[in-house]
């Protein structure tokens, strides 16, 4: 009991970890990457002393995102500005990005893993209504922004505030819309079932993976998700050109670093979300837990603590290049209009979702059960 | 360990209710009762009804919370002042409904005031069990709330709609015609 708790406490921690290495590489992604796909050089002159252009290493501008970025950030005055509510002013950015955070821990990263006869699960929080959980927190976070914006007493910070809660709120719908599917598609509220279903293959090749069960989900899920973390294309709520900075106009040093790591802290929960519903988490093609079962090849027989580290392995490459995937899209969507961006979730992703899961519930009851 | 858990949430959500009622600033309020759901919500899941609990948090610490957020900003609310009156009066107010207050509480509780922590039955409060009462016991009344829910939207709709030759529509077209204007 204690251990596992114990167990549990680190695997929630090293999850949180996770997440926020990953909101590095989207940063260092929107530095470098961006550079590449606008061809630009992109940030190229911090470094410490000049090492590595000493020893002939090219400049990744990792310095800069991982060093110069972060310290000009925390070494900023922190200001609260006149008539603000001061109390909530600064609880705000905590308010935003704590849901986000405590997101992370139901998402399973692998199936269980025994070491010396002791039995792991590979996910922090097991419960079996994950997907109810994971809706709950995405609806909390919306008062943190709400809150900022509102506490900043600041014109340009109440209307990206309003902008920001309208628009969570119905990205939220289809977002629920497209998780629905997926749960009636599978039959269950557990993440971690969730992942176990997306084993095995079709036609002996194909892997069963979500994508392949609700291709019109996944787009939901990824417009929604995109929408839901305020980033290009839907970053209505803090336009620099006609908001200042929206909700967070008001805020210096390490709280607007709070609230800049909470949008991206949403997309890395959206990319792991997506990865669980849609590309079977942890699963590898052909991989089960005895061995390899290539299509029409022998199997190759591996150790159990093998395919254990391989599946954790996959869930972090898988979770990379998606997040890489949507790095891409923010750099090459142009901006919404705020008429555009609440047509496209009422008029378009609601109804699509709607009949989606009608499509799905006619499917399952015909075929006799969630598969 | 759960008993523990159970007093201390108690306690944090009658202290947030009671926030709700004291304070003067309608946003501080709302955020306190925010806070009494959350609890409420958590009190459920401490207690095993963890569906019950996560629906608690979504509908009303998620939804309905934001909705009431929107209002208060839409509306304007000022910062409320407090009742004018005699200190006197006030204070013989409180202590009046303080009687009140514990009068009904002496008849309301048991004789003896415990708290009885049993064991649930095995399933209760998972989904499965939820979805089997919802849609074989309870389906008649669950149908018809949803179509209660349904004949609120359609009226919600109806209200909202703009009539075709009134001013809104002449604004609405005019902001079509120069985009960005009808912009937050």
């Amino acid at each position: 009991m204690t251990t596992d708790l114990v167990i549990g406490a680190v695997e929630a921690i090293a999850m949180i970890l996770l997440g926020l290495s990953l909101c590095v590489l989207v940063l260092w992604f929107d530095r470098k990457g961006s550079a590449l796909i606008q061809d630009r050089v992109g940030a190229n002159r911090a470094s410490i002393t000049g090492i590595g252009a000493r020893l002939g290493l090219p400049n990744f501008g990792l310095i800069n995102t991982l060093i110069a970025d972060p310290l000009k950030l925390f070494t900023k005055e922190d200001f609260v500005p006149d008539g603000a509510d001061k109390f909530l002013h600064t609880l705000a950015p905590f308010l935003a990005l704590f849901p986000v955070m405590i997101t992370f821990v139901v998402i399973p990263f692998g199936d269980t893993m025994t070491i010396g006869g002791h039995t792991f699960q590979l996910q922090a929080a097991n419960l079996n209504v994950g997907v109810l959980y994971v809706l709950a927190t995405i609806g909390i976070g919306v008062y943190g922004i709400a809150l900022a914006g509102w506490a900043s007493n600041n014109r340009w910070s109440l209307l990206g505030a309003i902008r920001a809660s309208a628009q969570m709120i119905s990205y939220e719908i289809a977002m629920g819309l497209a998780i629905i599917a997926v749960v009636i598609a599978y039959g269950t509220l557990d993440l971690q079932e969730i992942c176990r279903a997306q084993g095995g293959v079709w036609f002996g090749w194909l892997p069963r993976w979500g994508i392949f069960v609700q291709p019109v989900g996944f787009l939901l899920l990824l417009t929604a998700g995109l929408a839901e973390s305020k980033r290009v294309p839907f970053d209505l709520p803090e336009t620099e050109s006609e908001l200042i900075q929206g909700y967070f106009t008001e805020y210096s040093g390490g709280k607007q670093a709070v609230f800049m790591l909470t949008d991206l802290a949403e997309h890395t929960m959206i990319v792991m979300l997506l990865v669980t519903f849609f590309f079977g988490g942890w699963q590898v093609p052909w991989l089960y837990r005895d061995g390899l079962h290539l299509p029409g090849a022998h199997a190759i027989a591996l150790n159990h603590l093998v395919v254990s580290v391989v599946g954790i392995l996959a869930f972090l490459v898988k979770v990379v290049l998606l997040s890489l995937f949507l790095g891409t899209l923010r750099w090459t969507l142009p901006r919404f209009r705020y008429d555009q961006l609440m047509r496209l979730g009422w008029k378009g992703l609601v109804p699509l979702g709607l009949a989606n899961v009608l499509a799905t519930a006619f499917v399952v009851v015909v075929s006799g059960g969630a598969q | 360990m759960q008993l523990a858990l159970f007093w201390f949430l108690a306690a944090l959500a009658i202290l947030s209710a009671l926030g709700v009622i004291a304070q003067r600033n309608p946003i501080h309020c709302l955020l306190s009762l925010v806070v009494t759901l959350l609890t409420i919500g958590v009190l459920f899941i401490v207690e095993g009804a963890v569906v019950v609990g996560f629906l608690q948090i979504i509908v009303y610490a998620g939804a309905i919370m934001v909705l009431f957020l929107f209002v208060i900003w839409l509306l304007n609310l000022p910062v409320e002042i407090g009742p004018t009156g005699h200190l006197a009066l006030k204070f013989f107010g409180s202590v009046g409904a303080a009687a009140l207050a514990a009068e009904i509480l002496v008849f309301v509780l048991p004789p003896h005031l415990q708290v009885r922590l049993s064991a649930p039955p095995p399933g209760y409060g998972s989904i499965d069990s939820l979805a089997q009462k919802l849609f074989s016991e309870y389906l008649v009344a669950f149908e018809v709330t949803s179509v209660l829910l349904l004949a609120a939207v359609v009226g919600a709709v109806a209200l909202a709609r703009r009539m075709p030759g009134s001013g809104a529509e002449v604004r609405a077209a005019g902001a079509q015609a120069a985009p960005g204007a009808d912009q937050v």
